[in-house]
């Protein structure tokens, strides 16, 4: 059942970028940029947290998810140590998917030549 | 007169393109960006599930699953292989944070031959650059927003 919320809330999440990405001449750089800040600001209004617990990691993988980590890292920070965690925050859940994204996508380049 | 008819024509064959032509396009990319994104979810999950077998919570399982995924749409990015999931795809495979490790490794593989530092270092961050922007501008600007409500609530 789980599996089965992964993929419909993770597919419907991509259907929406779709539909931008064919409707507006918006390109995928801009869909990230924009899925992200949403993602942040459905947050921080409480609303991705419920989308979380109904779509497990259809919720999370979707680059929206990425948005949900910084603010979630944010508000639990600034709970624990005042106006401080504003920025301190910011990399506290999201720290281990950026350092391999850094890693990963450095190796990768470097170990692999592009087709063609 | 004459022109005017085939102005009247002319639109008339615009309008006919641009309703009839998109639309079933429009359709199967969505459909096809539904699955695809649908499934890499589904293997985010299963995952997800694994991690949690170890005994971690679901938010400690979240930085792991998210670090494999990257790993993988890396890897497959190295071997061409994400690059043609994406020709049918469209946004299923841009969305997820597969698709994030993607528009890093494609650019700096590409731009290699402008050395170490500006070209795969620097090319590196051509998309995630903006997303990290975009990302803690707004985070921040509502972790603001957050600590002064706090702040207020606490005052009352």
């Amino acid at each position: 059942m789980q599996y089965l919320m992964a993929f419909l809330v993770g597919g419907a999440i991509c259907a929406v970028g779709q539909l931008l990405m064919d409707l507006t001449s918006l390109t995928s750089a801009h869909i990230l940029v924009l899925f992200v800040s949403v993602g942040a600001v459905l947050s921080g209004l409480g609303i991705y947290e419920q989308l979380v617990e109904l779509g497990g990691a259809g919720a999370t993988i979707p680059l929206t998810g990425f948005g949900h980590a910084i603010v979630s890292g944010v508000f639990e920070e600034i709970e624990a140590k005042g106006a401080v965690g504003i920025l301190s925050g910011v990399f506290k859940n999201t720290s281990m998917g950026l350092a391999a994204a850094v890693f990963f996508g450095f190796v990768m380049s470097i170990l692999f030549n592009p087709k063609g | 007169m004459a022109t005017k008819e085939k102005t009247i024509d002319q639109e008339q064959y615009k309008w006919r393109v641009q309703r009839k032509k998109p639309k079933p396009a429009v359709l199967r990319n969505t459909i096809m960006a539904f699955l695809v994104g649908g499934l890499i979810c589904t293997l985010g999950q299963g995952v997800l599930v694994f991690f949690q077998s170890l005994g971690m919570s679901m938010k400690e399982a979240a930085g792991p699953t998210a670090s494999v995924m990257v790993f993988l749409g890396a890897f497959l990015t190295g071997l061409g292989v994400y690059d043609d999931i994406g020709k049918v795809a469209g946004a299923g495979s841009v969305v997820p944070i597969t698709g994030f490790a993607n528009s890093m490794v494609s650019p700096a593989m590409e731009f290699k031959r402008e050395g170490f530092v500006t070209g795969v270092g620097a090319r590196m961050f051509q998309v995630a650059g903006p997303v990290l922007v975009y990302s803690t501008v707004t985070s921040i600007v509502i972790g603001i927003v957050y600590w002064l409500t706090r702040l207020w609530e606490a005052r009352l």
